[in-house]
């Protein structure tokens, strides 16, 4: 387990003042100009070391997104950095803690991070729902502007401006490209690609969108050099990672460990354990609604990590595990995940905006058994058609999580429908009964 | 997608105006883009007229805002149908009650507060109780989920709910006397259930173990325990203006620690420095 000195959220829960004097206490704000006059080079080389990937869930490393960004704004179009805290995926509940209880870690790593990639205006987009985080947050700006911290003027010698924006309850908007769109006041639907954000992003101009954890662990990884954070974890996997532990386990948390921490490991030391003990596990959802289930075989030597996971055919996504225990209906916890997806799709691509409905009714069948073993295969072939071809991952998203429950569980689906069929009587007209359709839309 | 419609002519108002302060508010919001791109303000200002108009946006509001921000309504309109926090009918007057229903919620019987709301409130979602004042809905993932099952009212949340408790906070409310928000079973916000199985030490070190459930004074503006009323949320500021900020200026260039640090403070104020000076990670290997 990691040692306590080695933590970078030290107020995860709330138990110390979160202003900025409990910060500057347990840390923050120490040493930030110097980090900032060693200037943007070698922040950027640092954070390369550093082997910090993405926590936003694609993995994708820190660093080298940072150095996409234009080196002069030649043309005359202004850089931003833009912090994704539209933290909506079912299992993720990491970057509230962060908002709530350690705010100024964000907005130091904000002003690090924008001057790593000579931004001058960052905006945080917040998702409409975490009202109180944004009040923290905000108050937290607002406490770091008068103590010049932050703003035009301030003891850091890097003109930086910082902005809270917030959504009103759309998924889709943690998308970096919707959440572009956004937060230029349009509904939230996904750009094409290219041009990257890098090159075309907020008002046509050069930007990057992080994750909150990944610019809220920016700072400590500068602080305490790019080779203490490179030695936690295993190679590619390195660093502290926020777990967030829900569902059926004792002790549901959020909390900082290593990276490649043992699944087994992370659910006894911190989640208390499964309900009703290690045996009664049935499968985990290792990191976001969107990742594939990993069976309970799988879940015995899983390591935490984006190997350890991809090795099982799911992905680590932002390590917000959904543990479900033996008493689970598994196809309507997945059924649920598949109208949660439907339910946000943006409606811009026609297989994501009908696929997702006709997905989630074909699986709302199957909790029942009211299907065809055929239609089994056909599921999956549509999951098939969904993914890939749609403009941003919610296509993909939410084809995973079918195709997983497929992969595990089919021997379960299948004897739902031949229970079903069993009791089926003369005249049931199953499936094709007009009111149970109508019901299912 | 979910198909939402604005609330029939006959419960819409003629008219919508902000109140000054909200006004004043919503110009601060557009200064913080640059010129003309004031529309990205538009969710910002559109939730202050919600929070103004007691839960809901009415077609006079959404016209208002467009105006106020130079849109065409049509972008305006889509903005209000699109993201789902917007209430497009009136809501109930005391609680619009959001259960979140999405699979970790609904593992811990999430399933159990949607009933809760079923014989309380109202059979179908949406609909107002038969005195108007509560209203539910179930949404998707509210982002607690390990405080599941939860609900979200107004700006709150109420986590590790049963239906008993549930019921209680419904009481609460009806009574005018809402209870404290976060978890109702009494752990530490998103801690693990009987104390936290980290960061023990460190909370040792910079204050008292024994206030667990206290903020430390100092820079904290607000308190989680600050809740604000239905109707009072317009009319307050977000952000309470935070407490001394000349010293904390003064502080930065300050070598390490608090001028006048109580004494568990001084240990804690030492720790970073130290571990600046000897950065943790030079002699350590690879985890195991």
């Amino acid at each position: 387990m990691l040692d306590d000195k080695d933590r970078i959220f030290r107020n995860l829960y709330g138990l110390d003042d979160w202003g900025l004097d409990g910060a500057r206490r347990r840390g923050a704000w120490d040493g930030t100009k110097a980090i900032i006059e060693k200037g943007r080079d070698w922040i950027i080389s640092e954070m390369k070391a550093s082997g910090l990937r993405g926590r936003g869930g694609a993995g994708f490393p820190t660093g080298l997104k940072w150095s996409f960004m234009p080196k002069d704004n030649a043309d005359g179009r202004p850089s931003y950095l833009v912090v994704n805290a539209d933290e909506s995926e079912p299992g993720t509940c990491k970057d509230r803690e962060i908002m709530r209880h350690d705010p100024h870690l964000l907005v130091e790593g904000c002003l690090i991070a924008g001057c790593a990639m000579g931004a001058h205006v960052g905006y945080i987009y917040v998702r409409g729902e975490f009202i109180r985080e944004r009040e923290h947050l905000q108050a937290a700006i607002d406490q770091a502007y008068e103590a010049k911290l932050i703003g035009k003027d301030n003891i850091h010698g890097w003109p930086y401006d910082l902005y809270v924006a917030h959504g009103a309850g759309a998924y889709i908007c943690g998308e970096e490209t919707a959440l572009l769109e956004s937060l230029e006041g349009k509904k939230g639907q996904p750009r094409l690609k290219p041009p990257f954000p890098a090159n075309v992003g907020l008002y046509g101009c050069p930007t990057t969108v992080n994750n909150v954890e990944s610019i809220a662990v920016a700072p400590d990884i500068l602080r305490r050099g790019a080779s203490w954070f490179a030695g936690i974890g295993r190679a590619n996997n390195v660093g502290t990672k926020l777990y967030g532990i829900s569902g059926h386990v004792n002790t549901p948390c959020v909390v900082e460990d290593a990276m490649s921490i043992p699944f087994r490991e992370l659910i006894e030391k911190h989640g208390g354990g499964i309900r009703g003990g290690w045996d009664n596990l049935l499968a985990i959802i290792p990191g976001g609604a969107s990742c594939p289930l990993i069976p309970e075989a799988d879940c015995q030597d899983l390591i935490m990590d984006f190997d350890g996971t991809k090795a099982v055919k799911s992905s680590f996504g932002t390590a917000g595990v959904i543990v479900m225990d033996k008493s689970t209906d598994v196809v309507a916890a997945i059924a649920r995940i598949s109208y949660f997806f439907k339910h946000e799709s943006c409606g811009q691509c026609t297989p994501c905006r009908e696929g997702t409905g006709w997905m989630w009714r074909v699986l709302s069948r199957m909790v029942e058994g009211r299907a065809q073993k055929r239609e089994i295969d056909m599921l999956l072939e549509v999951t098939k058609q969904v993914e890939g071809h749609t403009i941003c991952a919610l296509g993909d998203a939410a084809a995973w999580p079918i195709q997983g429950l497929i992969r595990a569980f089919r021997p379960e689906i299948e004897r739902r429908i031949d229970d079903f069929s069993r009791k089926a009587v003369v005249g049931d007209q199953g499936i094709l009964d007009p009111v149970h359709m109508i019901a299912a839309e | 997608m979910s198909v939402r419609r604005l609330a029939p002519k006959e419960v819409q108002p003629a008219s919508f105006a902000f109140t000054a302060e909200n006004l004043a508010w919503a110009q601060k919001q557009i200064a913080q883009y640059p010129d003309g791109r004031q529309a990205s303000a538009v969710i910002a200002i559109l939730w202050r007229a919600q929070e103004q108009m007691g839960g809901w946006v009415s077609e006079a509001a959404i016209r208002h805002v467009a105006d106020m921000l130079a849109m065409p309504y049509i972008r305006a309109l889509e903005v209000a149908t699109f993201y789902t926090m917007f209430q497009l009918q009136p809501v109930g007057k005391k609680a619009h009650v959001q259960v979140c229903g999405t699979t970790p919620c609904m593992l811990r019987g999430a399933g159990d507060l949607i009933e809760v709301c079923k014989s309380r409130i109202h059979h179908d979602a949406f609909h107002l109780s038969a005195d108007n004042d509560f209203s539910w809905e179930e949404v998707e993932c509210l982002g607690a989920c390990v405080n599941a099952p939860m609900v979200m009212i107004w700006k709150d949340t109420y986590e590790d709910l049963t239906a008993d408790s549930l019921g209680k906070v419904l009481d609460g409310f009806a009574a005018g006397t809402p209870p404290k928000p976060g978890p109702q079973h009494g752990r530490q916000f998103a801690a693990p259930a009987g104390g936290p199985t980290t960061l023990k030490d460190i909370n040792a070190l910079q204050k008292p173990a024994d206030t667990p459930t206290t903020h430390g004074g100092g820079g904290a503006a607000l308190q989680d325990a600050d809740a604000k009323r239905a109707g009072e949320s317009a009319s307050r500021r977000d952000s309470p203006a935070p407490q001394a900020p000349a010293a904390d200026a003064t502080q930065a260039d300050a070598p390490s620690g608090d001028p006048t640090p109580k004494k568990t403070n001084d240990t804690a104020g030492a720790k970073p420095g130290k571990r600046k000076t000897s950065p943790g990670g030079a002699g350590k290997g690879p985890k195991k």
